[in-house]
């Protein structure tokens, strides 16, 4: 890997509506797509709700974003974590996420899932080896 | 705010003539902003402006023109997945231009 190229992690901890965080928060990683970087993404608390399947803003009067997150594997962006404590403190499984998926240009563009289970201590791990973290 | 008109109706554009409501878009709305950029619609470009508003429709973004250009080469083939085709159909840019005929807002990741 070369010396340019930076490992960038964006944490996501807060709900997808009522602030507007997670919108902003992915601009800002469909952005850094265009300049080559080593990006990843985390979903903890209630950030976990941003890539919920089956969202529906009506009533709240704010666009639905949602599908967008399908986007990021387009964009070559393919490595979601999810924090698993924070799933299950929510009652949620990983069956009530949308999935998210990219394809891989080194094995033939094969479908592969983005999502990653991974525990709090694998996450803090994770974290401790990124360049840059920027949470939300 | 600025204005075009089409078919007799004011319908509201920014500065950089992106529409204002993306519902206010139809077919004749890319005609004219075409005609304002001096761009002459053919089949081509109706295709990626099509490709584009069903993209937009799925995923709720522009894609930025290196997706587009990778989407396009999946959907419609190589020989017009490149940008260089592209960049010929919308001189301006195909992120930036089709986005802007096909009633999009400017891509996201675009820079």
């Amino acid at each position: 890997m070369s010396d340019d190229i930076k490992k960038f992690m964006f944490v996501n901890t807060k709900a997808p509506y009522g602030t507007v965080y997670a919108l902003e928060s992915l601009e800002v990683v469909l952005i850094s797509a265009a300049f080559d970087q080593d990006v990843s993404l985390a979903f903890c608390d209630d950030g976990v709700f941003q890539i919920t399947k089956n969202q529906n803003t009506e009533g709240s009067g704010m666009k639905n974003f949602s599908p967008a997150y399908k986007a990021l594997g387009d964009y070559d962006i393919n490595k979601l974590y999810v924090e698993k404590e924070s799933l299950e403190e929510r009652g949620l499984t990983l069956d009530n996420l949308m999935d998210l998926t990219y394809e891989d240009e080194d094995d033939d563009w094969a479908e592969k899932p983005s999502i990653k289970l991974v525990t709090r201590a694998e996450l803090a791990d994770l974290m401790d080896q990124q360049d840059v973290v920027i949470s939300s | 705010m600025a204005t075009i008109t089409v078919d007799g109706k004011e319908i509201e554009v920014d500065e950089e003539g992106y529409l204002v409501n993306l519902s206010d878009w139809f077919p004749a709305v890319a005609e004219e902003m075409a005609k304002i950029d001096e761009v002459e619609l053919g089949e081509d470009h109706w295709d990626i402006i099509n490709f584009l508003r069903e993209y937009y429709e799925e995923y709720q973004i522009a894609p930025a023109v290196r997706v587009l250009t990778k989407a396009v080469a999946k959907k419609l083939g190589k020989e017009k997945g490149n940008s260089k085709y592209l960049y010929e159909l919308f001189p301006y840019g195909p992120g930036k231009q089709a986005c802007k005929f096909a009633g999009l807002p400017k891509p996201t990741g675009c820079v």
